[in-house]
Parts: C-alpha cells; sequence; structure tokens
C-alpha cells in the first residue's frame, strides 16, 4: 500500500533535485528552465498527492491550472532566450551583466 | 502490493532521470531525459487515480513543451563549453543543500501525520466514477472564471513568443495606406523614348 508519506518524500526528492541542477548549472538557461519544470512538475504531485488520500478533487483543477501557467512560462522563456542568442549570441548567465545589477 | 512495486519502480526511474537532467554535458540528452522523466511522473500519477491529468501530462509536456525545448536547444548554435565552467566547483555545494533539504523534508514527511493511519484510509474510487467528468464538472461550474483566465494567459502566451521572436525587417510584411493614398503619377510612371527598331533582312 502506498502511503501519503512515500509520495511527498518522492516530490521532496525530485525538488530538491532541481534545486541542486540549479545550483550547478547555473550558467545555462536551457538547464535552469528545465529544472524550473522539474520544481512544477515536484509541487504539482504533492498536489495529486494530497486529492488522492484526502478525496478531493479541487487539487487536480489546481494541478491543471499549475500545467497551464507552467506551458506559458516555459514558451515565453523559450522565446526570451531566442532573443537573447539572438542579440548577444551568448546564454551564459554571467556575461548578462548589462543592467548592472 | 504489485501497485507498490510499480510505484517504487517509477519513483527510481524518476529520481534517475531528474539527477541525469541536471547532470549531462549535452542539452538535448538533459531534454530526452526530461521527457522520461515526465513519462514516469505520469505513470505515478495514474497510479493515484489521477488518469486525466496523467494523459494531459503527456499530450501537453511531452507533446508541445519539450518539442519546443528541444526545437530551441538544436536550432541555436550554442557552444556549451563554457556553459559548463564552475560545474565541479558548485557541485558539492549543490548536493549538501539538496541532502539538507531532502532530510529536512523528509523527516517531516515519514513523521506520524503523514505516515500514520488516520490520513492513509484510502477506498478505492467506484469504477464507474470517471476522472475526467468528475474534473470537467468541477471545473465547469465552480472553477469557470479561473478556466477562463487559464485561457486568457495561454492567449496572452501566444501573442508574447510571437511578438518577442518576430523578425524586423525581411520577413515583416505590412502596408502604409496614408503612402499608398497619396502616390502621385510621377513616383510609379517613368516614360522612356526611344528610336523604332528599323526591319532587319
Amino acid at each position: 500500500m502506498i502511503t501519503l508519506g512515500q509520495v511527498l518524500l518522492l516530490a521532496a526528492i525530485l525538488f530538491c533535485i532541481s534545486v541542486a541542477g540549479i545550483f550547478i548549472n547555473r550558467k545555462n538557461v536551457i538547464i535552469l528552465l528545465m529544472c524550473i519544470e522539474l520544481m512544477l512538475l515536484s509541487v504539482n504531485m504533492n498536489f495529486i498527492a494530497f486529492s488522492h488520500f484526502l478525496h478531493d478533487m479541487n487539487g487536480q483543477v489546481f494541478v491543471f491550472f499549475i500545467l497551464t501557467v507552467a506551458a506559458a512560462e516555459s514558451a515565453i522563456g523559450l522565446a526570451i532566450l531566442v532573443v537573447l542568442f539572438r542579440n548577444r549570441n551568448t546564454i551564459n548567465v554571467e556575461e548578462l551583466s548589462s543592467l548592472k545589477g | 502490493m504489485v501497485t507498490q512495486y510499480i510505484f517504487y519502480i517509477f519513483a527510481a526511474l524518476l529520481i534517475f532521470s531528474a539527477s541525469m537532467v541536471i547532470t549531462v554535458r549535452n542539452p538535448v540528452h538533459a531534454a530526452l531525459f526530461l521527457v522520461l522523466a515526465f513519462f514516469s511522473s505520469a505513470a505515478v500519477w495514474l497510479i493515484l487515480e489521477a488518469e486525466f491529468l496523467a494523459i494531459v501530462l503527456i499530450l501537453v509536456y511531452v507533446g508541445a513543451v519539450m518539442v519546443l525545448f528541444l526545437f530551441v536547444v538544436m536550432m541555436l548554435d550554442i557552444n556549451f563549453v563554457p556553459l559548463r565552467e564552475g560545474f565541479a566547483r558548485y557541485l558539492p555545494v549543490g548536493i549538501v543543500i539538496a541532502v539538507l533539504m531532502v532530510v529536512a523534508m523528509g523527516t517531516v514527511f515519514t513523521s506520524v501525520y503523514f505516515s500514520g493511519a488516520q490520513m492513509n484510509v484510502v477506498t478505492p474510487t467506484a469504477t464507474d466514477v470517471d476522472n475526467a467528468k468528475e474534473l470537467g464538472k468541477l471545473m465547469f461550474t465552480e472553477y469557470l472564471y479561473p478556466f477562463e483566465i487559464a485561457g486568457a494567459i495561454l492567449l496572452v502566451a501566444i501573442v508574447a513568443a510571437i511578438s518577442l521572436t518576430l523578425r524586423k525587417g525581411r520577413s515583416k510584411k505590412s502596408q502604409n495606406p496614408a503612402e499608398q493614398v497619396s502616390v502621385k503619377r510621377k513616383d510609379r510612371v517613368r516614360l522612356v523614348k526611344m528610336n523604332s527598331e528599323k526591319k532587319s533582312g
């Protein structure tokens, strides 16, 4: 029998892997976007686990909306990435310092 | 019992593919491992009786978003060698932080509040209950307004993605009506005087 704790632990491990991915791939914007997708996936898994174990369909509706927003986010992110590469000829985060932030 | 083993297999596959996503050298391989991660989490969602969302995850994510990722990775001619600099330097920090977070969250999730008996009484849903139908009922009654906002967000995303990547100049074809109306005869017509040719032979 799968327990709620097991699914939550799986989602937590997935989330931590993507946090580590953001740490170790901090120059590559493409991998950073992929790590954000993995984070959203782990959050969705939490919603679905609670929805299953509490018998509440509302959690799945929220997962649907998160999927919508994540798809829009990745589309705009990739469009920004294409424009960035066209203008600067690099996607290295360290070289994108013209705003002097 | 069988369900549990299937869950463990797909959980292991999910963790393996997620860690490959963040460590492989080639971003195309990373995108393909991300597809594997989405597939295995869709299987986990099927075990958790979220059938509609599992199918949506495969159709929307693997079918659309990941193909978009692959397009961008393959079309841009990116030199990935300088992007790997500092990988070994940040690796220990990343691993330490990830392990600390897993331990912190794991102690919470394996506590009696989440693994105790009162949270885990799962009565199997009746076989005539349709997951997609239940989700649709909820989405088109209680969540109708957020659903329309989600549609608007997708429209904004389409417009933003197209307007960001549209090249100015060559591919942009537009007409200026004021210029077209105010055009004069001398701008367009050029009369050329030439002598008539003599018929040869």
